[in-house]
């Protein structure tokens, strides 16, 4: 069935007997031997729609193919107990968890960055509806966004292109879909240069009775593709993007982008919660990445059947697609669910209320092929699981970079450090004024932290809290936390201490660590070095989630993030997940009560690799990133979380980039209530001078305000909890400023003009 | 086939942001000679046919019932457009 | 007391409407927009969100949904209705209220704790507040600049139909911020923040208009949302309830 659009259909039959043909397996970026064993799989050459299909699909971003034997890891470090709480694990569209009292939680966070780069505001956007829909087909209600933001120096003028592009996106998307967003970072360091990365969360929540897989099973059910029209978005994207890295020259193929319609998906949210409620649903998958391909071949896959799709049922916004465009486009707002005959009217009624268009394309057969039809002639005939699971498997070549023992020879010992009071005050401002650690509220005021009205606590607190049970307050907390810097430094302990920070940011909250999801934003596998820092970092991390026993759900690799021979640094992004039984007992990270004892929790030595301070002061990336003790971190979260229980603390924050000074600034300047510190006795104990505690990184550390009347009960609680503890400090109020007894008196108003001015003056003051 | 196109434009005296956000980045990029910048809205609006007085009439009535808000908008056109030259619709041949 | 609150497509505050129905004390009736029935409520809140996209402009298309075909006319016939953000929006586009909202003045959508004046406390929505109360409640939307001609924003000002005023004054009351978080051990949600508009509104609004009631007091419009300000630990404060229980006082009393 030809036409102008589908000037000729390359059938299963004609590929069986016209095996000579020169096919374009390069152009759609398959190697030689991918090539020969797609012909050795099929017993004949491939037509052009099953070409496609297995390029989409077997690229990087899809198939996962060089991180693949290294991700194994995760599986193999997750322990029984810790498969407990988890009711999907790794592999589905989004990790579930059992959070109590019958409800269940998914979550995840993806990547988007290339498209991002190509195209700040609808990169970003779809990035955002990307991950929204993973959550949504897990049968949940999706609940809150986060996002993680790693963008070029700040006055470059290329990130005065991308940042506002992204934020607006990532805002534009979120607000209209009604999702609160809770959190997130805004890192800016010159290696994201030609590379901004831009890693989106999504949680959602449904009762455990109701989660939903993507799968196809039952023979004579009907697949029905709903949602949006397919058009020509993003076609060639994944395999292009995720695949090619970008050089001097632009990038091999113009990619077109995909554009997103947050209000086609709010209402799909929408739908979709009617047709889950109403049972009709048996399997679901989105459309994400390599639409139709990868709905298609995966609901096959995972299902015990085959499948049989009619393509030119597909309901089409352009005409003039081919057949192997349709396969590939990634046109957003589109969802395939798999229904039993006899409920199909009763989908139709639910998507006709809501105006989305839902069309059956296709059924379960006995068989067990995926077969697509063109009209009656068929186009594909392949084993699915070949197509979405059973991918290349790639073993690259590993080698520590050269660069590394010199780098981690380059000590920040001898850098020159401030010797008084001035000095010390000078580098607390320097610090708050910083790009890094700056106040974000120009970027987070873009969002929407409130709508549907179960936000707890979100930016700039440790973690965002969103309530889950309205009538008993049950919910969750989730961070997402990098330093990428102590990654360079060493792999294995940067995924560690990004791991270590976020499960200190949910314990912070008042809320027990459950779930960890991943977005590993690497360089090129193809270069032996950071194809090395990949497998450091995943075998820190996977060791580091047995440490403390909970397992990674679901994440997301992304890699080829480098500029010709560049590479961002590595950047395994951590979101930890954990509940609380009620979230109206969670901590904020400031006090706001004068006359409460300040603790610092955990030991300091004098670490500052990879440091805040080494980068604003001078410069400098060297030596080794802070130790890591996931025994203390462990020690530490349960005391923090026991003195929420037990209402013995009003504030608790962690120690991360800037150390202890930047922690007293931002719990001070949190509520606008100051405090006045003394360092004498940790000092004494832990064998540091002044510098050293106020601005070394060491992990391990928080700060809690106690009230006087919890004090004994909060330090017999260290005590027997093996934490060290002690009282360096009391909030204040009357005089608004944040001392350190000896050494500066800083007055918040001049501390929060510093914070408040960066990012304003930068990118242009409203 | 025919096409109306009705072009809406904020009223002078309401301020435009998005105009003068476009009028303050013209001149990065080499383009001095514009003073300013007012943005609009451009509908087309097909029929089978030709577009006759009474089309326009309810093209009219179109724009200022729904296409514009009369309280910060004004129609300021609505005319005949030759439909461009297209090829035939695309038809399957089995 | 039967509040009913309208869903359209894309809207995105309804359910929260709803809560703050049922908190306040009254029963919160869901209305679908495609049904042209009211249900027999004793009044109605159009909800925030972006209905249709915001397609053509916000709250353009909503207007004409069937629901609003009984609603104008139970309007104008004295039924309370109050319009939030989108609701507003709508509210204008149908002229039950005058002006229209455009694009905020900084071209960015803005989420924040916002403080404003009650400047007319005879309203179906406003009746438990005083006259030049100072309420905080949460301000989140891309296009909230509220734009009216000299002629129109006379006649409003002059009958006293602005409802509320944007405070426009050096800083955010932090010092409130703080006592009220003590005092009720909630926590602000959003502390105390820089005040990036301590000198001018935070959307460009003509007068520092957020909301306008009609002339007889029993529609009231605002962008700024009471829906998020009724439940401690989850909003700046409870100074959104308010806006419910006075209804549920003028059904009572009608």
């Amino acid at each position: 069935m030809t036409s102008p659009a589908q000037p000729h259909i390359d059938t299963v039959g004609d590929a069986s007997t016209t095996p000579d043909t020169a096919q374009p397996w390069s152009e759609l970026g398959l190697k030689a031997d991918e090539y020969e064993r797609i012909r050795e799989i099929l017993g004949r050459r491939p037509t052009i729609a099953e070409l496609a299909m297995y390029s989409v699909m077997w690229s990087e971003h899809c198939s996962y193919k060089s991180s693949k034997v290294h991700l194994a890891q995760f599986s193999e470090n997750t322990t029984d107990e810790m498969n407990e709480k988890l009711l999907v694990g790794i592999g589905e569209n989004a990790g579930v968890v059992d959070i109590g009292d019958g409800w269940a939680v998914t979550f995840k966070v993806e990547s988007h960055n290339h498209p991002s780069y190509v195209e700040p505001y609808q990169g970003a956007a779809t990035g955002v509806g990307g991950i929204v829909r993973d959550i949504m087909s897990m049968g949940a209600r999706p609940i809150a966004v986060m996002d993680s933001l790693r963008f070029g120096a700040p006055d470059h003028p290329d990130t005065h292109r991308v940042l506002p592009g992204i934020v607006a996106g990532v805002g534009g998307y979120g607000n209209c879909l009604g999702l609160p967003n809770i959190g997130g970072e805004v890192i800016f360091d010159p290696c994201y240069q030609g590379n901004p990365l831009v890693n989106a969360l999504s949680v959602g929540k449904m009762r455990i009775e109701d989660i939903h897989l993507a799968k196809a099973s039952g023979v004579g059910n009907k697949v029905i593709l709903f949602g949006a029209k397919t058009g020509g978005d993003g076609i060639g994207g994944v395999s292009v993007l995720a695949s090619e890295t970008f050089d001097a020259d632009g990038p091999a193929k113009r990619p077109a982008v995909q554009v997103g319609d947050p209000f086609a998906e709010k209402v799909l949210i929408e739908c979709c919660l009617d047709l889950y409620a109403a049972h009709v649903v048996d399997g679901i998958q989105d459309l994400g990445g390599a639409g139709l391909s990868c709905a298609t071949s995966e609901l096959a896959s995972n299902g015990d059947g085959g499948m049989r799709v009619w393509l030119d049922r597909v309901p089409l916004r352009d005409n003039t697609l081919r057949v192997e465009e349709i396969l590939m486009s990634e046109s957003q707002e589109r969802m395939m669910a798999v229904v039993e005959p006899a409920r199909l009217e009763e989908f139709m009624a639910i998507t006709a209320r809501w105006n989305v268009e839902a069309t059956v394309v296709g059924e379960v057969t006995e068989g067990k092929n995926l077969e697509v039809f063109w009209g009656d002639e068929q186009i594909i005939d392949v084993p699915p699981r070949s197509v979405a699971h059973d991918g290349p498997v790639y073993h690259r070549p590993m080698q520590r970079p050269a660069y590394l023992d010199a780098l981690q020879a380059s000590v920040p010992d001898d850098l020159v450090r401030p010797t008084d009071g001035a000095g010390l005050r000078a580098a607390l401002l320097a610090l708050m004024a910083s790009p890094n650690l700056c106040d974000k509220s120009f970027i987070t005021d873009q969002y929407d932290r409130y709508v549907m009205g179960n936000t707890a606590l979100a930016m700039p607190d440790d973690s965002g809290v969103v309530r889950v049970d309205e009538e008993t307050g049950r919910g969750v907390a989730i961070s997402t936390d990098c330093n990428s810097r102590y990654a360079k430094l060493d792999p294995f302990a940067g995924a560690q201490l990004a791991l270590a920070e976020a499960y200190r940011n949910v314990c912070t909250a008042g809320a027990v660590p459950l779930a960890v999801s991943d977005c590993l934003n690497f360089g090129s596998p193809e270069d032996p070095a950071v194809m090395w820092q990949f497998a450091e970092a995943v075998r820190g991390l996977s060791q580091g989630c047995r440490t403390l026993g909970i397992p990674v759900t679901g994440g997301n690799v992304s890699l080829y993030n480098q500029t010709a021979d560049v590479a961002i640094h590595p950047t395994p992004l951590v979101a930890v997940l954990g509940v609380m039984d009620d979230v109206a007992r969670r901590t904020p990270s400031g006090w706001s009560l004068p006359g409460q004892a300040i603790y610092l929790l955990g030991t300091t030595a004098d670490e500052f690799g990879g440091s805040a301070w080494t980068q604003v002061a001078h410069d400098h990336l060297g030596g080794l990133p802070p130790k890591v003790d996931l025994d203390a971190e462990r020690r530490l979260g349960q005391i923090l979380v026991d003195a929420a229980r037990l209402g013995l603390v009003a504030a608790a924050h962690d120690l991360s980039d800037g150390g202890l000074a930047v922690a007293l600034a931002e719990a001070s300047l949190r509520n606008g209530v100051g405090a006045r510190i003394w360092l004498e006795q940790v000092c004494a104990r832990d064998g540091v001078d002044d510098f050293t505690l106020l601005f070394s990184e060491s992990a391990g550390r928080a700060i809690v305000a106690v009230p006087r009347s919890e004090q004994v009960r909060f330090a017999e609680l260290c005590v027997s909890g093996g934490l060290a503890h002690s009282e360096i400090g009391v909030v204040e109020d009357g005089a608004s400023t944040l001392e350190v007894q000896g050494q500066f008196v800083l007055p918040l108003a001049e501390l929060r003009k510093a914070h408040t001015s960066t990012l304003p003056a930068i990118f242009g003051a409203r | 086939m025919g096409i109306v196109v009705v072009d809406v434009m904020l009223k002078s005296e309401i301020l435009d942001p998005q105009g003068q956000a476009v009028a303050g980045a013209l001149p990065r990029l080499g383009f001095n000679q514009f003073t300013d910048v007012r943005q609009g809205k451009r509908f087309e609006l097909t029929v089978e046919g030709e577009v006759t007085a009474e089309v326009l009439a309810a093209a009219r009535a179109a724009a200022e019932t729904m296409l514009s808000n009369p309280v910060i908008e004004d129609v300021v056109g609505v005319r005949a457009e030759s439909a461009p030259v297209e090829p035939p619709a695309v038809e399957y041949q089995v | 007391m039967k509040i009913g609150v309208v869903t359209f497509p894309g809207s995105l505050d309804d359910h929260d409407a709803q809560r703050a129905v049922r908190v306040a004390g009254g029963e919160p009736v869901p209305l679908w927009h495609g049904d042209d029935s009211l249900r027999g409520v004793d009044a109605v809140v159009l909800p925030g969100g972006f209905s249709y996209g915001d397609y053509l402009r916000a709250g353009a298309i909503a207007r004409f949904a069937p629901v609003m075909t009984a609603l104008i006319p139970a309007a104008q016939g004295g039924l309370p209705v109050l319009g939030i953000c989108n609701g507003f929006q709508i509210l204008c586009e149908s002229h039950l209220l005058p002006g229209a909202m455009i694009q905020n003045d900084h071209r960015t959508f803005i989420c924040r704790d916002q403080r404003l004046r009650v400047e007319n406390a005879t309203t179906a929505w406003t009746s438990d507040f005083a006259k030049d109360d100072e309420i905080t409640i949460v301000l989140k939307n891309q296009d909230g600049q509220y734009v009216a001609d000299q002629h129109t924003l006379d006649e409003i000002e002059g009958e006293g139909r602005v409802a509320f005023r944007y405070v426009v004054e050096r800083r955010v009351a932090a010092r409130r911020l703080v006592d009220q978080s003590a005092a009720d051990g909630s926590g602000a949600l959003s502390g105390v923040r820089y005040d990036r508009f301590a000198t001018r509104n935070p959307n460009g609004s003509y007068r520092d208009i957020a909301g306008v009631t009609n002339a007889r007091g029993n529609v009231v419009g605002l962008m700024p949302h009471p829906e998020h300000a009724i439940e401690a630990g989850y909003g700046p404060s409870l100074d959104g309830l308010k806006f419910f229980t006075s209804v549920l006082k003028s059904v009572v009393n009608s």
